[in-house]
């Protein structure tokens, strides 16, 4: 694919419009940590053992069709969240390409910034100022109007089932879930044609949990808004994506739609109708709420081979 | 589909806004730390006041009989010196802390990924640390002023501020060069900063005029923007000294200066941050 140079946002739009794949992802790999110093000059080895390198994604290929919900299961540190970082610009990778509608994350890093928003599982903000304060901090940044960025912020936290009044409460005197929801909103404010969900309804009660669901549904259906989503839950990976990938040890080891992860399995389900939970622990051998040695979410990537059972492009 | 439109003043007005996004939440920062904001003004004034008063004491100090005019001058030398000092240590430290506080709120990976360019984002924060340290610097200098009686008649107030502007961009560059420490070091990047003003400070004839310093410091002094800055806004509050004056002498080693650390702290800092970015730097909060 040829990186073109991005000039107004009007020339971003008109791409996006007429753009059928909205992220590509090409044999990309990021490890961390640092090779042994062996066979290095003296000055740069080092004295201590060196840390293990980890392998947190591992030659994954993938690609995301534009209005597509595509979900992303793998256990904790299976490299999940350092495959959204590399997508959200956020990390560089060892190798392999990434495009958004087009656009190379790392030579047209500005363009895709304008195209992409993030919710991660951490609600982080300046905790001492209001929603709206942080809200509008992240409306100027994306060059959004000040009375568009008010008005849309109170329509998704109300659609979010959080009233207007919570606009101009310090972060800090929110609860977690309540927290989340104004990340949510953050995230969708800048209305992102690729939305990048690291579980995001994560510490979320079952209501607002439905409601979460419900406005990626609503995204997809009115901003025709590309998803891309990390989920432990998955319920919510079945009931809300069009496909899902397993990632294990860095690596994609399965990619269909929900219904096709489940028939390939179906057979040799305990009754016959598999699970998605069967599903993932029969290709990675591991339960979700399995955490496994991990440094910043990165997992060792001297994994297992799996069968991928379905086209992942 | 997405509502990216093209709002009025083109690519300027673009990064404009971007940068009052920081004016604009550095404000409402201050605001909510109001109480904590009057505290550091407090302490800054009695700082002030302390070492102005050594000034006013040089006499019993030293048991020699001084004129009351020489003592004015001493005390306008060190007033000078600390509210210089107090400016530029608060601009430096509101651009360097900038990235320590983003990391501390977590917040620093929504910054980096939002589409505004470096030069935007730091633009913004120092535009702010300019306007917080001359609000602040005024301050103390109205509540300074009650306590001496200090005789500016001859000051050329406008000197004083072209001299003012041209050093602040010096450090606005070096302020860019510390921001990288912290975005290095989540634990110790912050610490590290204050080594480069001890530095500055040691060497820039803030207390005292730079001559008195051994020989082989002395060529710090010369490389240091703040002795430029110090000397020059001391000779036009204090002689009066003229903008032509002081254009060749002062302003213009300053603006050099300004010329070479901006745009070199703005690389530094975007080649740190590549760094951050291939190590997984970013996602640590410190």
């Amino acid at each position: 694919m040829i990186a073109r140079p991005a000039v107004s946002p009007s020339d971003i739009q008109r791409v996006v419009a007429q753009t059928t794949v909205a992220l590509e992802v090409r044999n990309v790999v990021k490890r961390f940590g640092r090779e042994t110093t062996k066979g290095q000059p003296f000055w740069k080895r080092s004295v201590r053992k060196p840390p293990e390198m980890t392998v947190a994604v591992d030659h994954i290929s993938l690609s995301v069709r534009r209005g597509e919900i595509f979900g992303l299961l793998g256990a904790n540190g299976s490299g999940k969240s350092t495959l959204i970082r590399l997508i959200s610009t956020l990390l560089i990778p060892d190798s392999g390409e990434i495009y958004v509608f087009g656009y190379d994350v790392q030579r047209e890093e500005r363009t895709v910034r304008r195209l992409i928003n993030r919710v991660s599982v951490e609600a982080s903000f300046f905790k001492k100022l209001s929603a709206l304060e942080n809200l509008m901090y992240a409306a100027r940044l994306y060059d959004l109007p000040g009375t568009y960025a008010r008005q849309r912020s109170i329509t998704i936290l109300r659609s979010l089932g959080l009233s207007e009044k919570r606009l101009y409460e310090p972060l800090e005197h929110m609860s977690r879930g309540m927290q989340q929801k104004v990340a949510i909103a953050r995230g969708l404010l800048t209305s992102p044609v690729l939305l990048l969900l690291d579980e995001p309804t994560t510490g979320l009660d079952p209501h607002s949990k439905h409601d979460v669901q419900r406005f990626i549904l609503r995204m997809r259906e009115e901003h025709d808004t590309t998803v891309f989503l990390t989920t432990h839950d998955m319920d919510e990976a079945d009931r809300l994506c069009d496909r899902i990938a397993i990632i294990d040890n860095g690596r994609i080891v399965a990619l269909d739609t929900p219904q096709g992860l489940k028939s390939s399995l179906g057979a040799g389900s305990k009754n016959g109708s598999a699970t998605m939970e069967d599903v993932f622990m029969a290709l990675t051998g591991k339960s979700l709420d399995d955490d496994f040695e991990s440094s910043d979410d990165f997992e060792s990537g001297d994994g297992n081979e799996a069968t991928i059972t379905g086209d992942c492009s | 589909m997405t509502t990216i439109s093209e709002r009025r003043g083109g690519v300027l007005g673009r990064e404009l806004r971007g940068a009052y996004a920081f004016i604009e939440r550095n404000a409402n920062l201050i605001k909510r730390y109001w109480a904590w904001e009057l505290v550091w003004l407090a302490y800054s004034i009695v700082n002030a006041l302390s070492i102005t008063f050594i000034g006013r004491a040089s006499g019993e100090i030293t048991g020699v009989a001084i004129a009351p005019e020489q003592i004015n001058m001493f005390i306008l030398f060190l007033l000078v010196g600390t509210l210089v000092w107090h400016y530029l240590s608060v601009v430096f430290d509101l651009i360097s802390e900038s990235i320590q506080w983003e990391r501390w709120e977590g917040t620093i990976e929504y910054t980096f990924m939002a589409p505004v360019s470096r030069l935007t984002h730091l633009f913004g924060q120092a535009a702010f640390a300019v306007l917080f340290a001359v609000v602040h610097t005024a301050i103390i200098l109205a509540v300074v002023s009650a306590f001496f009686r200090i005789d500016l008649s001859r000051a050329d107030f406008g000197a004083m501020l072209v001299v003012l502007i041209a050093g602040s961009t010096s450090f606005i560059g070096l302020g860019m060069f510390a921001a990288i420490l912290p975005l290095l070091s989540p634990e110790k990047g912050l610490q590290m900063t204050n080594i480069i003003k001890a530095i500055v400070l040691l060497v820039s004839g803030v207390y005292y005029p730079v001559s008195v310093l051994p020989e082989w410091l002395q060529p710090l002094a010369y490389i240091s923007p703040a002795t430029y800055m110090l000397d020059g806004i001391r000779a036009a509050l204090l002689e009066g000294a003229s903008v032509g004056t002081l254009w060749s002498g002062r302003v213009l080693p300053l603006l050099l200066t300004g010329l070479l650390t901006i745009p070199t702290g703005l690389l530094a800092f975007m080649r740190a941050e590549r760094y951050a970015k291939a190590t997984g730097r970013l996602k640590r909060n410190g």
